[in-house]
């Protein structure tokens, strides 16, 4: 059965913004499937709201839509591409869903699209619980005894009859939103009633406890000619009861015999077929009772999931490019491997190595969120490492996993062992590690996690050689031990910490005695055939398979976990450093330890060095390697804090040189440059103490913004309005020295926030956005919406603008890409902050303007020159690229996993990804935007609006076109005062603290759509975090800055105003280039 | 800690921690590839006289449980691997896996580079070797690695057999309260199955289709096998090189024709020698639990349990008599033929799997109804 040839146009639905629960494994996932079915001669039309996205760059597919993933909107795009088939299975979630809902509406019926991948039968039998339940009952496969409840009452009957703890899953929400585990009944109708709420369908289901079974996951993949192959097998470190994107997870299975393995195997196996799954990838997730050996199927994702990025990582075998091939009819044998090249893809990989993920939490960034695990997943990014044993790959995870605390230093409660280890944290390894230490056994540690003690096993003999290392010292250490330690993961930092020595003293003396890393291949078959594919990872055997070749070659650090502040941006400019590199000629060679990305593709770089992000393994690979050059500006924070280390020890990085990025951060000499060269910033100082904080703020004056140095996203960021909040900030929030003092500068109240990037090879500056934010400075930049071109900004701010960042990018020497953040208030442009690197913006300007920023960028870092590239910049070699429409860019909250947790906007970033929206005028743009964000605007309905007073004008003119509108109003008693006054008609609604029925009881009944709510600027009251926090569990749109409040109205009018209409980047740029 | 080592006929030494009993022993060096079922491969009588390297690092984790033996003892005269646990962790398991393997004196060589001496074999072919956790003179050990006999042309298969018959009636066990293994069906075949180094799994399957079966010794006389009144024939894996079995071969000719037969593994290539093939050795074999074989008369692929270093060459095989029914994927070689004129089947993979995945039971069903049609 090879290729089809009855469909030759394919819509890819790509998964959206970056959320908690689906992250850049889609961007990866659908990357793939459109370079596969491309490859193929297929035609690709690629719709997703994400613009930090790979899939979405235009070279990838033959149309590319950066459009809301609504079904109006996506009926648009079909109504004008006409696709003839649908890939459902390669979005997510999101993609399924929206696949689903294309499917019911009839949308695809009308307009003669086939949906390929899954069905729309199996993907309801798979994901509607009962249904799943009767399948997998039919073939034999138990499942934990539920029930789907539509209330709490019956919700609680069936604990009655089960006992608790029980466990709830709302169906159809992403990455079990709104789940958790309910030990009594008071917590089962809290967590009933917020689970009911946000299924889309208003359905939980209810679960007997397999709490602390082993768990597993299987991925399968299956053909038309029903061919079954499993890529991979995935033990869970974390027992049930800890989300599947928040347990440990180790690659192979350990702990099941073949037999035991075999009958997990034919499940999931029969589990795809009567599900339906015709082509493609599923994966299907078990549980083991250990004591009696009882199995339960769990659930089954119809397509490419988060397991199955990590499966083809682990195993060399890429799952959604394989899948993308099923779909158009090929069978699995006439697929070839292309790490062997010989053998076929029908195959079961085989491994010789150990794959240990790790999930990265940030819960530090939402105070009053509780840092335990459940069946609701939290982390925000995952680290992966290869291993030739479990231990090695273990350590290697947790150092990729940049804490912030060097690993070993943790500080760790005696006191706190047996709670902590109970009770599922970010931390728990931590504690196993400890309580190993303070003399626990395996078994006791066993009882109190679960956890299967072949696992606690490995952590402990690990911990006793690290107490054993502890007695030795650097000059003594044998070769044997030292060995040993390398052998078990132990990092030369660890070492030196334990040796009161520094890591490079560990590194001399461990190459001295002839200890030294060599690198492994991935290669799906265990050695049984040659690789072609120079995927690699390190460890202490006998034989270095990395065989580097002698062309001029540049490695590219990448940007590690996902994070907030450092997420899939990063990896965008990652991947176009590697293909420039490559369309250059130059050998590129990634190194990178996140699973999730592009990057980590074995096809995205010459060559793939999966290995954490740290001196020590870096070095370790440009011992090997030799590159001509490191390029460190493109991967965030990760790779910048390693690059004066490098240099110092002769590592030649490319661009602009780390001095000057280091430059930037230091304030002093910053500061002098700024003074040099007559551009002005806010007052600032910075301090090392409590007192000289106090001091310094004092003398430049309240509102201050305090944060500590070298630090992403706002890390640790806040606005004092007073001695008091320095006074505290200092006291608990912060950890400063001589070398990393606090930053404090003079906060702009009200200012407009402005970010601009920037090409330089030092002669010339090429501005390529400069992109005015919606929210007003004191809203991080990363949590503002933004636009491109900027909309209020003067003709004489603008040249300004453009004269401080050109005479900064040629007194800092930048080569390649720099961002500067402006801020202006009464008509005056301050500096506020200049990173001379790739940021976060990098692939939304590049898409918008249709430059390709990286590529160009590291064009000058090879050392051309931005003239020669002016094919790529429409001629200009200097001044500001223009955009041919208005492209906003709107961030994505997770505030809905972290209830209790305030979700008002301040200078520390929380959003976890970001959508753009295309119009033709602003409101479009913002109106999209919002609606790719998940708060889409009302187009009716009630206005709720409580504003200090020093808003109350602007509110007042905002409420006037909200009420032209044909919006009803409803305010608190002063603003409708003021509203009034003005002659609108608004009804008056008690706050939180004054009476009944108040703004919260509103939103609660759904009798507010839209809530513009403005702060005293003080810290947040109970009342405002009360409606706030409301309108997220509700779904609410609320809008807490008055630049904001005027952008709904423009989307609200824009909405009311134009019709629903789609644009590709290629058309966007076509045109732009014949007006050029 | 004890140091062992392996040593090559090449003069290639790896030093590794002894794990297992204080022994020395010799054999072919080969690997294996599966994930799963080390036990299974330990008591895999077509491993006897050969040292087995396991590919997956991590081996021992889930110890040992009597149902899970394809033999009465371990076949294996030595181990290789990576790291070998400490603990055992499995709710089945009552024996650890070192102690399994210890009590019959094998000894294993743990903290080894695998994949060293697995690139090693892959590049050189596979060869002789000792592995010895008494003796640390590298020298001698090559010596002795050069004194020990070749693989090709050793019948190991009258070595390991069964020296007297027996019938067997175990089916197939669940190893789970959630496998739901039918129960095995009132015998209605006989099938007599010659024990060239049988695993005990083709056995169960056997029983599980419905078969009472009747095991009889390697060198077993056609006559006496049909005096037996069987309505099958199964020819079963074993070790070593086929082309020294004539006597085997003779029998199995002169049975072609008068019963249906099923041969696995050994038995296959027993089947091509008697139809008038040949079989070469492999250069490091096929050891694994990952093989795709395509079954050219469904055109299906089935994911397959491979144990064999010899293989029956399909140029050698007339057409006119046989048809070639399975290939594997990998590297083209052949997997399975049948008689056009007779009801004879082969395969060259395990369809009984043990360790491996369970895709191609369905042979068993097909012998059965090879048998069904003759009566």
């Amino acid at each position: 059965m090879p290729r089809r040839n009855d469909i030759h146009r394919i819509l890819i639905i790509g998964s959206g913004p970056i959320v908690i629960g689906q992250a850049c494994e889609f961007d990866y996932s659908g990357t793939q499937a459109a370079k596969a079915l491309r490859a193929d001669g297929f035609e690709v039309v690629l719709v997703n709201s994400n613009p930090a996205t790979i899939m979405t760059d235009p070279e990838l597919a033959d149309r590319t839509y950066v459009e809301p993933l609504s079904r109006r909107y996506v009926e648009e795009i079909i109504r004008k591409e006409r696709p003839d088939a649908l890939l459902s299975t390669v979005g997510g979630q999101t993609g399924l869903n929206l696949s689903v809902e294309l499917a019911e509406a009839g949308i695809l019926e009308k307009y003669g699209v086939e949906l390929i991948g899954a069905k729309i039968e199996a993907i309801k039998k798979a994901e509607d619980r009962l249904l799943f339940k009767d399948a997998m009952r039919a073939i034999g496969l138990e499942t934990p005894q539920s029930r789907l409840v539509k209330n709490v009452a019956a919700g609680l009957e069936f604990a009655e009859q089960t006992g608790y703890p029980c466990i709830l899953r709302p169906s159809f929400t992403l990455g079990g939103t709104g789940g958790g585990i309910a030990y009594n009944r008071e917590e089962l109708a809290e967590i009933l009633e917020r689970g009911l709420d946000l299924s889309p369908v208003h359905e939980v289901l209810i679960e007997e406890s397999v709490l602390g079974w082993k768990e597993f996951e299987l991925e399968v993949m299956r053909d038309l000619a029903d061919n079954c192959i499993i890529v991979c097998s995935i033990e869970n470190f974390d027992p049930m009861g800890v989300h599947t994107g928040d347990s440990i997870t180790v690659a192979p299975a350990q702990t099941l015999t073949d037999r035991e393995y075999q009958m997990m195997r034919d499940g999931a196996i029969r589990c795809l077929r009567e599900i339906g799954v015709d082509t493609g990838g599923s994966n299907v997730q078990f549980a083991i009772d250990p004591g009696s050996g009882r199995m339960v199927i769990i659930e089954m994702n119809p397509r490419v999931s988060r397991s199955s990025a990590l499966a083809s990582k682990a195993t060399g075998f890429p799952i959604a490019k394989i899948a993308a091939k099923l779909a158009v009819g090929y069978r699995l044998d006439e697929i070839r491997n292309d790490i062997t090249r010989k053998t076929p893809a029908c195959f079961e990989p085989t491994i010789d190595y150990v794959v240990a993920k790790i999930p990265k939490w940030q819960f530090e960034k939402f105070p009053g969120a509780e840092a335990a695990l459940g069946t609701q997943m939290k982390s925000v990014g995952e680290v992966m490492a290869i291993g030739r044993t479990f231990k090695q790959a273990l350590w290697k995870g947790m150092r990729s996993l940049e804490t912030g605390k060097a690993f070993g230093s943790e500080k760790l409660e005696k006191s706190l062992i047996s709670q902590r280890l109970i009770t599922p944290t970010p931390d728990r390894l931590n504690y196993i590690r400890f309580a190993f230490q303070n003399g626990y056994s395996v078994e006791q540690v066993r009882e109190l996690t679960s956890i299967d003690p072949w696992f606690l096993e490995q952590v402990k003999e690990v911990v006793d050689l690290e107490g054993e290392l502890n007695r030795l010292a650097v000059e003594t250490v044998s070769r044997e031990v030292l060995a040993q330690a390398k052998r078990y993961g132990i990092s030369d930092a660890q070492l030196a910490r334990g040796w009161n020595t520094d890591e490079l003293a560990v590194r001399e003396r461990r190459k001295a005695l002839g200890v030294r890393a060599v690198f492994n291949r991935v290669d799906t078959c265990a050695a049984e055939f040659e690789s072609f594919t120079p995927y690699l990872y390190s460890s202490y055997e006998s034989a270095c398979e990395a065989d580097p070749s002698d062309r001029k070659k540049v490695m590219i650090l990448g940007s590690g976990p996902n994070r907030i502040g450092q997420g899939i941006e990063f990896d965008y400019c990652c991947c176009h450093a590697s293909f420039a590199l490559q369309d250059e000629g130059i050998e590129s060679i990634m190194v990178n330890c996140n699973p999730e990305t592009v990057s980590t593709d074995y096809d995205t770089s010459d060559r793939l060095y999966f290995e954490p992000l740290t001196l020590e393994h870096v070095l370790n690979i440009y011992d090997t390697e030799k590159p001509d050059g490191v390029i460190v500006q493109f991967g965030g924070q990760t790779p910048l804090t390693l690059a004066l280390p490098l240099e110092r020890l002769g590592v030649p990085i490319i661009g602009t040189d780390p001095k000057n990025i280091d430059l930037a951060e230091d304030r002093k000499l910053f500061g002098k440059l700024l003074d040099d060269l007559g551009v002005p910033a806010p007052e600032n100082g910075t301090a090392t103490s409590v007192e000289e904080a106090c001091a310094v703020a004092g003398r430049i004056g309240y509102p201050v913004l305090v944060r500590p140095s070298y630090v992403l996203g706002g890390r640790a960021m806040v606005i004092a309005y007073d001695e008091e909040m320095v006074r505290q900030y200092m006291r608990e929030a912060v950890t400063f020295s001589q070398d990393r003092p606090v930053l404090i500068d003079r906060f702009l109240e009200d200012a407009t926030e402005i970010d601009v990037d920037a090409l330089s090879d030092s002669e010339d500056v090429l501005i390529a956005g400069i992109m005015e934010h919606i929210e007003e400075a004191g809203v991080h930049s990363g949590d503002s919406s933004c636009v491109l071109p900027a909309k209020t900004l003067t003709p004489q701010q603008l040249g300004t603008i453009e004269d401080y960042t050109v005479r900064l990018a040629k007194a800092l020497h930048v080569i390649g890409l720099m961002n500067v953040q402006y801020a202006i208030r009464n008509g005056k442009v301050y500096v506020l902050e200049v990173n001379p690197r790739a940021s976060r913006t990098v692939p939304y300007v590049s898409k918008a303007t249709g430059v390709p920023l990286p590529k160009i960028a590291v064009g000058l870092m090879l050392g051309r020159k931005l003239r020669e590239f002016s094919s790529l910049t429409g001629g200009r070699t200097d001044g500001v690229l223009t955009v041919p429409q208005d492209f906003v860019k709107s961030p994505v909250f997770p505030f809905n996993k972290f209830p209790g947790v305030d979700p008002a906007l301040g200078p520390e970033m929380r959003s976890t990804g970001e959508v753009m929206g295309v119009g033709e005028n602003f409101g479009e743009a913002f109106a999209k935007a919002q609606l790719s964000a998940g708060t889409p605007l009302p187009e009716k309905g009630t206005v709720f609006v409580s504003v200090n007073d020093h808003h109350k004008a602007e509110a007042v003119e905002v409420a006037r076109r909200f009420a032209a509108l044909g919006f009803q109003l409803v305010a608190t008693r002063g603003t409708a005062a003021a509203l009034q006054a003005a002659g609108l008609h608004s009804k008056t609604v008690f706050k939180v603290n004054e009476g009944r029925p108040n703004a919260v009881d509103l939103l609660k009944a759904g009798a507010i759509q839209l809530a513009i709510y403005t702060t005293t600027g003080a810290p947040a009251f109970f009342d405002e975090k009360a409606i706030r926090r409301s309108a997220v569990m509700y779904r609410v749109p609320c809008i807490t800055t008055m630049s904001g409040a005027r952008a709904a109205a423009d989307a609200v009018e824009a909405r009311r105003r134009d019709p629903i209409r789609v644009w590709s980047l290629q058309q966007i740029h076509e045109q732009k280039q014949t007006a050029v | 800690m004890s140091s062992a080592f392996l040593a090559l006929e090449d003069g290639t030494v790896f030093q590794g921690r002894s794990f297992g009993a204080p022994a020395e022993r010799s054999g072919e060096v080969v690997f294996n590839t599966a994930l799963t079922g080390y036990q299974e491969v330990f008591t895999d009588p077509s491993y006897a006289g050969q040292i087995v390297i396991l590919t997956n690092p991590q081996i021992g984790n889930y110890g040992t449980t009597p149902e899970d033996s394809e033999a009465t003892r371990p076949y294996i005269e030595g181990l290789a691997v990576r790291e070998f646990s400490p603990i055992t962790s499995n709710w089945r398991s009552d024996e650890d896996a070192r102690r399994f393997l210890a009590k019959h004196d094998i000894p294993i060589i743990s903290e080894l580079d695998t994949r060293a001496l697995v690139r090693h074999l892959r590049a050189q072919g596979v060869m002789r070797g000792v592995l010895s956790a008494i003796e640390s003179d590298a020298r001698k050990l090559v010596e002795k690695a050069r004194r020990i006999p070749r693989m090709a042309g050793l019948d190991l298969a009258s070595r390991v057999s069964t020296t007297a018959t027996y019938s067997w009636n175990e089916p197939v066990e669940a190893c789970s309260p959630s496998e739901h293994i039918p129960p095995a069906p009132e015998p209605r075949f006989h099938v007599v199955a010659y024990d060239f180094g049988i695993k005990h799994n083709i056995l169960r399957r056997l029983v599980q289709a419905g078969c009472r079966v009747t095991v009889v010794p390697a060198l077993t006389a056609a006559e006496d096998v049909l005096e037996l009144a069987p309505d099958g024939i199964f020819l079963s894996n074993g070790p070593g090189d086929p082309e020294p079995l004539e006597t085997q071969v003779s029998n199995v000719r002169k049975l072609i024709g008068k019963k249906p037969v099923f041969g696995i593994c050994l038995g296959h290539q027993i089947l091509g020698l008697a139809v008038g093939g040949r079989t070469y050795k492999l250069k490091f074999g096929h050891r694994g639990a990952n093989h795709p074989v395509i079954n050219r008369l469904t055109e299906r692929v089935e994911i397959t349990s491979h144990n064999h270093g010899f293989a029956v060459d399909p140029d050698s095989l007339n057409l006119n008599e046989v048809e070639i029914t399975h290939v594997n994927l990998n590297d083209q070689t052949l997997e399975g033929f049948r008689h056009r004129h007779h009801p004879v089947f082969c395969v060259q993979y395990h369809p009984e799997a043990a360790p491996g995945p369970h895709d191609s039971h369905y042979l068993f069903d097909d012998f059965v109804k090879l048998m069904e049609n003759e009566q």
